[in-house]
């Protein structure tokens, strides 16, 4: 994978974080629960791909190969792919669907907060935008977490499941990582050293409200979402959201 | 001024009157998914501003992902060319970030007629647990249904008092 620089590459991050996170929540429509469960899902999938727009127009003009946002999004394979691992991975049932989303709210409203300082005012601009729609996000996941964890047997069962089986790739989340500290001392991100402590106390206080039984923390292992190697799992999201493209190139609407 | 002295004089210097006309033209501009509520109305149009014989108007998004974004710049556009400003520029600008707090009080007026609860409290002072009054019964005994509604800008509620169910537009 080749290496741009450190904040481009925190860009794509975002951005793509943000990407896969909208196209998993989208493949819900005319699936969700509920209706008034799916408007939910759906609002939440279209604030990120906006912000996945945001992020990664920025990058494609620092990146300046002339490639555009969409580009990005559309023409890129798996292994150029910087987005966490846990968003690639299948919405499973509702209790999973809101597990993922509520691991990933605890990374991303803590993250946008730091942005919000950052010395680069773009990335402020972008951040101190999405936190006001992630602050929601995060306010909505954590009671499902809650309610489904403290309701019934069956619920509370589900949703243990579900956090047992998708706790494997939260050691992205939860592991400090060396592309944080430079872009803090950089004050591109100040403060983003401490974001792995701040998503274990996000996540240890909610799953205890829960009366949820969390796992020990993942450890690292070959896999690095960052770094542009996957789960076979993003090739089947990539696939369905990209084929418009690859099979009719430049169609437009 | 009317709109036909500028086509006459559209390669003229912009003064302050033309700004003036063009603030009053976007006020004209319905949001698409709100029709009741002007652009000004939403507090999206941040600067109207002379540049070298264009209009430079400055739009702020209210949601990232709100889908009428480009249509909103695309109407403020042509209702300004329409009235004889030349070559208008859109430019969008996303700091600060926009606030439910620049919504006028005639926009907010007009969003409860139309049915819709208008933001309640100030977004740089947030208070939880607000009480969201009935805009058909200004009944105060009312819940939430769900906290994402038809758009990305709104939560659905319903009134315990009517039973109506209502849209409440998030205060942001």
């Amino acid at each position: 994978m080749k290496r741009f620089d450190d904040t481009t590459e925190l860009l794509l991050q975002l951005g793509d974080s943000a990407m896969i996170q909208a196209q998993r929540l989208c493949e819900l429509v005319g699936g969700a629960p509920a209706l008034e469960e799916e408007v939910a899902l759906m609002n939440v999938g279209l604030d990120l791909v906006g912000q996945a727009r945001n992020w990664l127009e920025y990058a494609a003009e620092r990146i300046d190969d002339g490639r555009t946002a969409d580009d990005l999004v559309f023409l890129r394979d798996q292994g150029e792919y910087r987005n966490l691992l846990l968003v690639e991975q299948p919405n499973g049932d509702f209790a999973m669907t809101m597990a993922k989303q509520f691991l990933f709210d605890a990374w991303h409203k803590p993250l946008l907060e730091k942005l919000c300082n950052s010395s680069d005012e773009r990335i402020a601009g972008i951040a101190a935008k999405s936190i006001k729609e992630s602050s929601y996000h995060i306010r909505r996941s954590s009671e499902w977490i809650k309610r489904l964890g403290d309701g019934t047997h069956e619920s509370h069962e589900r949703m243990q499941r579900a956090l047992d089986q998708i706790w494997h790739f939260t050691f992205e989340l939860a592991n400090p990582y060396e592309l944080f500290n430079t872009l803090d001392t950089d004050n591109i991100a100040p403060g983003i050293k401490a974001l792995c402590k701040e998503w274990q106390a996000i996540v240890a206080t909610i799953l205890a409200e829960a009366t949820l039984t969390q796992p020990e923390t993942a450890e690292n292992n070959y896999l690095s979402g960052r770094e542009g190697v996957h789960t076979e799992n993003l090739g089947f999201v990539l696939a369905e959201m990209q084929f418009l493209q690859r099979a009719y190139p430049n169609a437009s609407w | 001024m009317q709109a036909g002295e500028l086509i006459a004089r559209e390669q003229a210097e912009l003064t302050e009157d033309h700004v003036t006309l063009a603030w009053s033209i976007l006020d004209q501009v319905m949001d698409p998914e709100v029709p009741v509520v002007s652009l000004t109305d939403l507090g999206i149009v941040r600067e109207v501003t002379p540049v070298g014989g264009h209009l430079k108007v400055v739009l702020t998004p209210t949601y990232s992902g709100c889908p009428a974004t480009e249509h909103i710049e695309q109407s403020a556009k042509q209702a300004l060319e329409e009235s004889g400003f030349n070559s208008v520029v859109i430019e969008q600008r996303l700091a600060p970030a926009w606030t439910t707090d620049w919504i006028g009080e005639r926009g907010r007026l007009r969003l409860k007629e139309y049915g819709i609860a208008p933001p309640i409290g100030s977004a740089s002072k947030p208070q939880l647990d607000q009480t969201i009054p009935c805009p058909m019964c200004d009944s105060t005994n009312t819940n939430e249904i769900t906290e994402f509604g038809s758009t990305a800008c709104k939560a659905l509620y319903q009134c315990n008092d009517c039973l109506e169910p209502f849209d409440y537009f998030k205060c942001i």
